[in-house]
């Protein structure tokens, strides 16, 4: 292969490995916007927020590595439940705009919190593939990036065949169609709606414990949250395989700009594509065209 | 064809669905005009090709010899065309004389910099606008709502102020979407009253879709009977009650 | 209780109906007057940038709270504003013409990031408007030549015919006197029938294709409008700042804008004035605060957007109405004293309406 194909594939890969994180989160997002019709922004705060709590539990408590990522599944799980259970249900029934920014102001809290509790500086903690690649062909992948693919794809897969094949996740998507007859068909549309909110902050904290490990253990972190959005919009708000090819897409164009193109442009390139493909398809690249009856 | 409104050979499909096929009536000025028909006959596709909500497949209509088929959506009420909606459509977060206020959206107000420095023509213009409000609301018996917010009305009130909303535009022709779905007996019958006053003491000309036959008996003058998208029978309402066609439609023999 | 008592329709256009406002509304601007001789010199800086701050808010409330149309991204058009009328002027405009002229700028590209309003609307609408201040925020970094990139531009000092309105003061009256303006255009804009086509885009889009409002114009107008005043609160900015940078723009801004709406109460310019009164002093208040806190809370870095939070979160789950809502329930307790019952604004009980087939 000649160098400039090799680099190119090993720059796909790289925008692979990032772009399945933003997946991770995009499907989070779409997750509880399709339960409680909620654009989630505190998301990507529980993912910095997991983060830190993994480097707490490794660096401080010293855990090992897969028992601190179980806990901080589990906390970022149930801090999601509450916020579903204890606040976001308060405002059912209010316009959406209303539940976006509830969770703007619940992100500024975490991220409050996170920081009064850390301190400003960043960190790192070390995971079992640390450091180490694989050689294929001319290509040196770290393996790492490996992982968080993999980790991804799997995720991916439970979740899809919890959706389609457990009574559970066929209740989710009945009550995600429409609460109401959900709720007099005796599905506890509260405890699913909490159920989901509890999923899609354990799928967080795998991303922040994924990414620390590129991006360092910082407040800054949270910012992923607004790619995952691109990457929704992108793909088409609502549909899960538009998050994940939105995710990838953008994770991939990102790499490509931040080497093709002039300096600047990796950072933007994210929103730029977004704002060619919404002037072009505006309801993303694999949204459902609905109409409104009259 | 006639000189005031005409449809003819409407058809409207989505995908493979056929919503509307080969329509044709015609409503002379003055008249009050009633389509019934089944669910899904197409009786509101009908309305929202007039009202330009969708591009018909074929086909044109015609209102006072011009071809309004293709005005731009929001120029069909300058044509002197109202409308009300079969799920009311009110400004929820307005009040009642605001709603009425927006029905006289199409007269000139003044233009942008004229209303930032509240010129007086914009004083008198809204003053006008005020005057004309204030008569249809003392024609459907609105007063007692006049500052209210939309939002917190009952479901009858709202009926009545959309179609307060649909006369506040000063229409040569009136749409009324099921104006009677969901009213209680009493209010059916002003609203009876109301359509025959807006005929005869405002002059104009009505087409209503309509399910409740006691209110098409008293109120229409000539009933066509719509069924999978096809006109099936035209006439009084008595004719149309009695047509071999209408029955099987309904009771589906 | 008060009940309306008009004689004629022009009676009801008036503003200012009775003389307790007259009064109220009278001791109010002599207060704005005499304000700068009372308050401590630091404060008169202070209440201009609330001022500036209040403009800002006017402009995006014509966006979310009167048209429905979120925008994450409203720093961008201060941004716009401010170093268009820094270039204006520092080659020799006049101040007058380059704040008109830097305002009509921010409109212009406001018309630009309107035009996707058209077909895309919600929370698609809200990220063109955030990518769209993120990508802004980039440019003007890297076009050196014009912005001055990250070290910035210096602003020269304001003056209108030769008087130099840079002191403390005078650029106190200038920050007053252009609110005022805004304001009242604003207030004439809202109750006029442009104003009831954008709150009618708002609530039916159907409803108000039916009236005769060209729906797609009128959110692009919407966009136009809000661009507009918000560059002119970016000109003042740049004249606050007298040094902008692109940080001084960022997305914090943008969202402080979003909470001066929303914990304002959206579609109220009253709303506008008081949130952004309130989130302005927020900082000051959080720092008077600070020495009553025990120290490991107070010295904390995170403390300020963590109250920030807080606040925001207590108002949308108890008073989603805001501060507006707030006022007219005091007013209404007031001036039905005796008769005021508890329940008169209770909430309902809700349950989820989708709002996926808008």
């Amino acid at each position: 292969m000649n160098p400039q194909t090799l680099q190119i594939l090993q720059l796909t890969l790289n925008g692979i490995a990032i772009g399945s994180i933003y997946a991770l989160v995009a499907l989070g997002l779409v997750m509880i916007y399709k339960a409680t019709e909620v654009i989630n922004f505190a998301h990507g705060d529980i993912l910095m927020g997991s983060a830190f709590v993994a480097w707490g539990l490794i660096t401080i408590a010293g855990l090992p590595f897969w028992l601190a990522v179980i806990i901080t599944m589990l906390i970022a799980a149930g801090i999601s439940w509450l916020l579903e259970a204890r606040v976001m249900r308060v405002i059912v029934g209010q316009p959406h705009f209303a539940g976006a920014m509830l969770t703007l102001a619940i992100a500024f809290m975490l991220r409050g919190a996170v920081s009064m509790a850390f301190g400003p500086s960043s960190r790192t903690f070390q995971t079992p593939w640390s450091g180490q690649s694989t050689h294929v062909g001319g290509l040196v992948i770290a393996d790492l990036n490996l992982v968080i693919i993999a980790a991804a794809l799997i995720i991916t897969a439970l979740l899809f065949a919890f959706l389609r094949f457990s009574s559970l996740g066929i209740s989710i998507q009945a009550a995600s169609q429409n609460q109401l007859a959900a709720y007099l068909c005796g599905i506890p549309v509260k405890r699913l709606n909490s159920f989901v909110w509890a999923m899609a902050g354990a799928m967080a904290a795998v991303g922040g414990v994924l990414l620390a490990p590129i991006a360092l253990v910082d407040i800054g972190l949270w910012f992923v949250v607004l790619k995952a959005l691109a990457a929704l919009v992108l793909g088409g708000f609502g549909s899960i395989p538009g998050a994940i090819v939105g995710g990838l897409l953008i994770g991939v164009v990102e790499q490509l700009a931040g080497v093709y193109l002039p300096d600047g442009f990796k950072d933007v390139m994210a929103y730029l594509v977004l704002i060619a493909v919404l002037i072009l398809y505006p309801r993303g690249l694999l949204g459902e065209a609905h109409g409104r009856r009259v | 064809m006639s000189g005031f409104f005409a449809v003819e050979h409407l058809e409207l499909s989505f995908g493979g669905v056929h919503a509307i096929r080969d329509l044709s009536f015609s409503v002379e000025q003055g008249e009050v005009f009633a389509i019934i028909g089944p669910n899904g006959a197409g009786k509101t596709s009908v309305f929202n090709v007039i009202t330009r909500v969708f591009d018909p497949s074929a086909g044109r209509v015609v209102f006072q010899g011009n071809d309004i088929t293709a005005v731009a959506r929001h120029q069909v009420v300058n044509h002197g065309i109202a409308r009300t909606f079969q799920n009311i459509e009110l400004f929820e977060g307005a009040t009642v004389l605001q709603n009425l206020l927006l029905g006289r959206h199409r007269f000139p107000h003044g233009n942008i910099l004229a209303q930032l420095c509240w010129l007086p023509n914009v004083r008198r213009a809204e003053e006008e606008s005020r005057a004309r409000v204030e008569d249809v609301i003392e024609l459907l018996d609105l007063a007692p709502y006049r500052n209210a917010l939309v939002a917190g009305l009952p479901y009858g009130v709202r009926k009545v102020v959309e179609l307060a909303r649909a006369l506040a535009t000063q229409p040569k022709l009136l749409l009324l979407d099921e104006p009677a779905s969901g009213l209680n007996p009493e209010e059916a019958r002003d609203l009876a009253f109301w359509i025959d006053d807006i005929k005869h003491d405002l002059g104009i000309t009505v087409i209503m879709v309509e399910h409740d036959m006691s209110l098409v008996a008293e109120a229409a003058d000539r009933v066509l009977c719509m069924n999978m998208g096809e006109a099936i029978a035209t006439g009084s309402a008595a004719e149309v009650r009695a047509h071999p066609d209408v029955l099987a439609a309904y009771l589906g023999t | 209780m008060r009940f309306h008592y008009d004689t004629t329709y022009r009676d009801a256009q008036r503003l200012i109906r009775y003389r307790a406002d007259w009064l109220a509304y009278g001791a109010l601007f002599l207060l704005l007057l005499a304000a700068p001789w009372i308050l401590p010199r630091y404060y008169v800086g202070e209440v201009s940038f609330i001022f500036i701050m209040c403009i800002a808010s006017l402009g995006l409330m014509v966006l979310t709270g009167f048209t429905g149309q979120i925008s994450f991204g409203h720093a961008a058009f201060l941004a716009i504003g401010a170093y268009a009328h820094v270039w204006f002027i520092s080659h020799d405009v006049p101040f007058v013409i380059s704040i008109i002229a830097a305002s009509a700028l921010s409109g212009a590209v406001g018309l630009m990031i309107g035009l996707p309003a058209i077909r895309v609307s919600g929370l698609h609408l809200a990220m063109v408007t955030l990518a769209f201040s993120i990508i802004l925020e980039q440019v003007i970094g890297r076009w050196k030549s014009v912005t001055g990139g990250y070290t910035g531009v210096p602003v020269p000092s304001p003056s209108i015919l030769g008087i130099d309105l840079g002191g403390l003061r005078p650029f106190y009256f200038l920050c007053l006197a252009i609110l005022l303006i805004v304001f009242v255009a604003l207030i004439n804009l809202t109750r006029g029938s442009i104003g009831r086509a954008l709150v009618g885009v708002r609530d039916s889009e159907t409803a108000a294709h039916a009236l005769g409002i060209w729906v797609g114009g009128t959110k692009v107008l919407a966009f136009v409008i809000s661009a507009s005043v918000t560059g002119v609160a970016g000109a003042l900015m740049a004249h606050h700042v007298q040094h902008v940078t692109p940080e001084g723009f960022s997305l914090l801004l943008s969202l402080e804008l979003v909470m001066m709406v929303v914990i304002g109460g959206l579609g109220s310019l009253r709303g506008a004035i008081l949130g952004a009164i309130f989130i302005s002093l927020l900082p000051t208040f959080i720092s008077k605060l600070k020495p009553m806190l025990p120290a490991a809370v107070s010295g904390q870095f995170g403390l300020e957007i963590f109250v920030f939070g807080l606040v925001l979160a207590l108002f949308i789950l108890f008073e989603p109405m805001g501060l507006n809502g707030r006022w007219l329930k005091l007013k209404a307790l007031f001036q039905s004293f005796p008769l005021y019952r508890r329940d008169t604004f209770r909430r309902g009980k809700t349950y989820m309406k989708s709002e996926r087939y808008r």
